[in-house]
């Protein structure tokens, strides 16, 4: 699904990944870990094509498609969805209007029927629903006034109403309180656990891990994939730390 | 008719940064002195006024307005279609009036648009409250004069502005100009001024969940336009004045 090949990136004048290779396929999911400004975020946002992260070498191709070469928008559409680690506020627009504004521009870019309101506001009722999250907050301004945690929540109620192909979640779990975490990770397993789709976590705690198991598990550090593994990897991680293992 | 009135200089402060060049081609046309309102006491009123097209390209809207003791007037503006596009309002408040005012300021290429107010608080127990947003693309110029006057005698004054301008160009330019003359000493004067562009973390965020630039940008300048309408309570009028606004900055891009 997506095979990134020796991508280097850098941010302004900055070379923060530096010949990065990563497969997924279709039903795997995959987790990254590493330390604080291993070039984690640098990856998730070089990917969804932010401005001001330029690739310099190597590609990636998101169903046999070049993803470097589309808009950010048009990744989106393509079925690319990027949990931020910091979601943004955008001060008047409410969430409903925005995701159905959304869905429905990825909708009529793939050319399928866009949803009428009443459907949308039926899928938007059930997807909060599954992480518990009450609709009076959806008709709130994007992220505006949320907590940490509800940001994050929030994060995972998009992606249940975009249902995208892939998502590179990035640190989805900071924040959250104990209960909103197995919420959370539940809403994972619940919209992605699918053979037809790939998860990208990006994490520096088990926790999640336990919730939402990896097929494999990655260390990032100095913007290389230094060691690859299966679920255990995280483990011996969290014993020994990064020094030790990569 | 000819005009006898002089030509304004930019000396006169309400009219520094206006056209002048452009207000000298037209200034034996353009109508002279300013529309009244009286808004009887007790009594609300509530006039939107988008400003008008003009053919040489300069219009001009003038009020002068009386709000007598315990009436409110709710006054919405839009200032879009002119080369040169003046609005001003001198208001008079009487004892415990309310002025409630709104305007939106859209320009582009070489449009020179602007609001300029003179607020009298000559009584006391008077509220207003002006909110004014501008976008501006290209090398258009968006100003807003508001002069806020407290008498000796107004106690309990309360007044404020808020003004914030978007630009969508580093070529176009805001202005935003508050004096205020306060003469009693129990009062309440808010000012707030922000000149600001497009939050690019914002446009990236909405891009990453499927919105195409234009509809971004749409979704998000609409937003900060509204605040200018908020305060009109008829939703039909509301809805008309928005309108007229989103058409307006659809053309902006
Ligand atoms: N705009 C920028 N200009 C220069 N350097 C930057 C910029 N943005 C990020 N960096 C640097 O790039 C490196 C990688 O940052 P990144 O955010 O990708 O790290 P991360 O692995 O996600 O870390 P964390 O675990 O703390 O979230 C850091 O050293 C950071 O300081
Ligand atoms: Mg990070």
């Amino acid at each position: 699904m997506l095979k990134i090949e020796n991508l280097h990136a850098q941010v302004g004048e900055t070379s923060i990944l530096k010949g990065l290779s990563l497969t997924i396929n279709a039903g795997e999911i995959h987790a990254i870990m590493g330390p604080n400004g291993a070039g984690k975020s640098t990856l998730a946002y070089t990917l969804g094509g932010r401005p001001g992260y330029d690739v310099t070498e190597g590609s990636a191709t998101f169903d046999g498609q070049d993803l470097l070469a589309l808009e950010p928008h048009e990744r989106a559409a393509a079925g690319l969805f990027l949990g931020f680690q910091y979601p943004v506020e955008i001060p008047g627009v409410s969430n409903l209007q925005f995701l159905r504004e959304s869905l429905n521009s990825q909708r009529r870019a793939r050319g399928e029927e866009p949803l009428s309101g009443a459907e949308f506001i039926r899928l938007a009722k059930e997807k909060a629903g599954l992480l518990k999250m009450d609709m009076d907050m959806l008709k709130r301004p994007v992220n505006v006034g949320f907590s940490g945690g509800e940001k994050k929540r929030n994060e995972m109620v998009q992606m249940g109403i975009i249902d995208p192909k892939l998502a590179l979640l990035d640190e989805t779990d900071s924040g959250l309180d104990i209960d909103a975490l197995r919420i959370v990770g539940e809403g994972i397993n619940s919209i992605m656990r699918k053979p037809d789709k790939a998860v990208l976590l990006i994490t520096h705690y088990q926790r999640l891990l336990d919730l939402v198991k990896p097929d494999f598990v990655h260390v990032l550090a100095g913007g290389r994939i230094v060691r690859s593994g299966g679920a255990e990897l995280a483990l011996e991680l969290e014993e020994q730390g990064y020094e030790a293992v990569a | 008719m000819t005009n006898v009135i002089p030509l304004p200089t930019r000396k006169d402060e309400a009219w520094r940064y206006a056209d002048l060049d452009a207000l000298a081609r037209v200034w034996g046309d353009v109508p002279q002195g300013p529309e009244r309102i009286i808004v009887p006491a007790g009594e609300t009123l509530s006039k939107q006024i988008v400003l008008p097209v003009a053919m040489s390209g300069v219009s001009i809207t003038d009020l002068d307005v009386v709000i007598e003791a315990g009436a409110t007037f709710a006054l919405h503006l839009l200032a879009t279609d002119a080369d040169y596009g003046r609005m001003s309002v001198n208001v008079l408040l009487h004892e415990g009036a309310h002025f409630e005012m709104g305007g939106a300021i859209l320009g582009h290429a070489d449009q020179t648009l602007e609001i300029v107010t003179s607020v009298n608080h000559a009584h006391p127990n008077a509220t207003s409250n002006q909110v004014v947003r501008s976008v501006l693309a290209g090398h258009a110029t968006g100003s807003f004069l508001g002069k806020v006057a407290v008498a000796r005698h107004a106690q309990k004054t309360d007044a404020s502005q808020s003004v914030k301008a978007m630009l969508l160009d580093r070529t176009a330019t805001a202005n935003a100009k508050p004096e205020l003359e306060i003469y009693a000493d129990d009062v309440k004067c808010a000012h707030g001024a922000t000149v600001g562009e497009l939050d690019k973390a914002a446009l990236f965020y909405m891009a990453a969940r499927g919105l195409p630039p234009s509809i971004a940008r749409k979704l998000m300048l609409q937003a900060f336009i509204a605040d200018a309408f908020v305060s009109l309570e008829d939703d039909a009028a509301r809805e008309t004045i928005e309108t007229r606004a989103l058409a307006a900055l659809e053309g902006l891009a």
